[in-house]
């Protein structure tokens, strides 16, 4: 397989396979320090994430801090 | 943001502002949310005297991935980041937020919110206390926004929260402290700060909420919505200074009738 589909941020979204979670952000031009990675609910920290995959049917959320009271 | 303390005149010097062991300059907290752009938020907070800055935690927005966190715009070794979970509507919810902004943010801290009514933005007390109780075992400074009750108050105190965080009125709203008597008998019951979080609307209100010796106040609305929010701000930080001030001082007793303040003797006959 050379694609899979994920649920990035609510949306369904097709990346390039094999891809770990350090490697999507990259994909998506993101600076990883800046962005918090959950994947199927679990949190997935700084160090780990060029260790994990990405499968296919995940589900994904980047979050960051935004202005708020 | 520790080293000086504003010092007030007085008998006695005020102590800092301490929250889950952690002290602060300032009683003023305040949001970064709704201001018309980010430098206005900067100059507002810088204006504010503020240490502690609260911030949301939401998705990344894929499609403009540059510069659009809120930390692009505040120096945060300058600023003490207080992360809620506003907009959550049950503990579990809460608790997930909590996780990711742990995960973001520098420190233990959250600023909790379990909403249960839309149009009122009201806590849900229930949900709140769920949370809350999950949240201090998992090893978070828990400021717990919550209703101007004392028993969920004493509560949440029980639970273990760092500080509890009671209404001046809904969020938003800008109606200022409508029970001052409610916010007084919480912070005479309470061994941990209280700090009024949500409704007030201008310096008047902050100054009468800091005069029932509460802790501090958190704000966001009052200043953002301002016509001038960098100036309000400034208003904002000295009416929090003078109500604490006056509270401290104590003020006189309420009379029914009239004192002169000029001599009765020595009038010409």
């Amino acid at each position: 397989m050379t694609e899979l589909t994920i649920t990035l941020n609510g949306d369904p979204r097709t990346v390039p396979a094999p891809l770990t979670l350090a490697g999507l952000l990259q994909h998506l031009g993101l600076d990883p320090r800046a962005v918090v990675v959950e994947q199927n609910r679990v949190i997935v920290r700084r160090p780990s994430l060029a260790d994990t995959a990405v499968a296919e049917g995940d589900v994904i959320e980047l979050v960051h801090f935004v202005g708020g009271g | 943001m520790t080293d000086t303390f504003p010092t007030q005149p007085g008998d006695t010097p005020d102590t800092p502002l301490e929250i889950g062991g952690q002290p602060f300059r300032s009683r003023l907290l305040v949001g970064t949310g709704k201001y018309r752009d980010n430098l206005q938020m900067a100059q507002a907070i810088e204006a504010s005297g503020a240490d502690v800055v609260t911030v949301a935690v939401r998705r990344v927005d894929l499609d403009r991935t540059k510069e659009q966190g809120v930390l692009y715009h505040l120096p945060t070794d300058r600023y003490f980041l207080l992360a809620n979970t506003a907009g959550c509507y049950t503990a579990d919810e809460a608790v997930r937020y909590a996780r990711l902004a742990r995960e973001a943010g520098f420190n233990e801290f959250i600023k909790l919110e379990v909403i249960g009514d839309k149009e009122t933005l009201l806590p849900d007390t229930e949900g709140l206390l769920a949370a809350a109780r999950t949240l201090v075992k998992e090893g978070f400074k828990v400021l717990a926004y919550t209703n101007d009750d004392l028993i969920t108050a004493l509560r949440l105190e029980e639970a273990g929260c760092a500080a509890v965080m009671p209404l001046a009125s809904p969020i938003g709203s800008g109606l200022g402290l409508l029970n001052p008597y409610s916010i007084r008998t919480i912070k005479s019951r309470l061994k941990v700060p209280v700090i009024v979080d949500a409704g007030v609307g201008t310096a008047s209100d902050a100054c009468l909420t800091m005069e029932q010796g509460v802790d501090g106040i958190l704000m966001n609305t009052a200043l953002a919505e301002a016509a001038d929010p960098v100036l309000m701000a400034w208003a904002m930080r000295h009416a929090v200074e003078a109500g604490r001030a006056a509270w401290r001082a104590g003020r006189m007793p309420r009379r029914e009738t009239a004192v002169p303040s000029s001599p009765t003797k020595g009038m010409l006959r």
